[in-house]
């Protein structure tokens, strides 16, 4: 059957954050060529006009520089969504670190960034009625301090644990007006985030060794993950957890 | 920058070596008590104390204590 395509996102209005790179970047990649229109955002303004060059159909998106850890900057976002039928988190940040040398500062910014900035810009989006009855919630967790524990990982892994209840609650709370709400929940992901030097290209190599298909993830590999929840593909389909990980859950 | 100060933090990072043990010339990733966990313990201790950024490849460059000062010293 030429034409038939249950993943298409054909005329659904789509926001992305962390779209300057990473996961963000490849998900607005692959929406766009489903025929998404993309609201894309991101702190990053050079990094998000790379990404809108490597989009289908470049007039039918535009993107909004934001801080999101700033409610304002929230707010002014909000401000300039007129509907939605899609929304993806995708801005993150780690830095690994004992429990022993957890600190305010670094704790704070990675819980701003990674749970807090999401979790009100789901709230302001919900209470200002921005989703269409037929819409769909996407935030990328990880395996990590969900279902995997890891030396150094407590402050990320905290944050993504937090996201992942708060998932499910938006899920809940959300499904009788026709939203729902999932996470993609990846393993090593080949982005700038697992490039912060504090592992060697030794380490990696060894930590690669510890997935059956014995390889990190690229992000395109999440992407179309994320497009399945995106999609009517997934209709019934809320406060689900699709781990994407090369197998590394299984151990 | 003080290596004999560097040293005292860096043994600070095990529990059951003996500082005594560490010394500059001390070949640390032999030392039975080394662990991945350790390693990411003196990339933390460094940034807290010396506000310099160690790379993975910084520690796997280095044999002795006294080269992981001299890679901090570099760029603190």
């Amino acid at each position: 059957m030429k034409g038939y395509n249950p993943f298409s996102l054909e005329g659904k209005v789509i926001l992305i954050t962390g779209a300057a790179g990473g996961i963000g970047r490849a998900t607005a990649i692959e929406c766009s060529k489903l025929g998404a229109h993309l609201i894309l955002t991101d702190i990053n303004e050079d990094g998000l006009k790379i990404t809108l060059e490597q989009l289908e159909n470049q007039e039918a998106h535009r993107y909004v520089v934001a801080n999101l850890t700033a409610d304002d900057e929230i707010d002014k976002l909000v401000g300039e969504i007129d509907k939605l039928d899609g929304f993806v988190s995708n801005a993150g940040v780690t830095k690994p670190a004992p429990v022993k040398f957890i600190n305010r500062e670094d704790l704070d910014r990675i819980m701003s960034i990674n749970a807090m900035a999401p979790m009100f810009l789901t709230q302001k989006l919900l209470k200002k009625k921005k989703f269409s009855k037929n819409s769909s919630i996407v935030f990328t967790v990880s395996i990590g301090g969900v279902y995997t524990t890891a030396f150094g990982n407590a402050m990320y892994g905290s944050s993504k644990g937090a996201l992942q209840v708060f998932m499910k609650n938006v899920a809940l709370e959300s499904a009788m007006s026709g939203i729902r709400c999932n996470s993609v929940n990846p393993g090593m992901i080949n982005t700038g985030l697992v490039k912060t030097g504090t592992y060697s290209e030794e380490d990696r190599q060894k930590d690669m060794q510890t997935y059956p298909m014995k390889r990190y993830g690229e992000p395109r590999e999440v992407a179309l993950g994320i497009v399945y929840l995106l999609s009517d593909a997934s209709s019934f389909v809320t406060g689900h957890s699709l781990i994407i990980d090369g197998g590394k859950t299984l151990y | 920058m003080e290596l004999k100060v560097f040293i005292e933090n860096f043994a600070e990072q095990f529990d059951d070596t003996d500082a005594t043990e560490i010394k500059a010339e001390t070949v640390f990733k032999e030392l039975d008590e080394w662990s991945s966990l350790i390693a990411l313990s003196v990339i933390a201790m460094v940034d807290e104390e010396y506000e310099v950024t160690l790379k993975g490849e910084d520690i796997r460059n280095s044999t002795t204590v006294e080269d992981l000062f001299n890679a901090v010293k570099a760029k603190a």
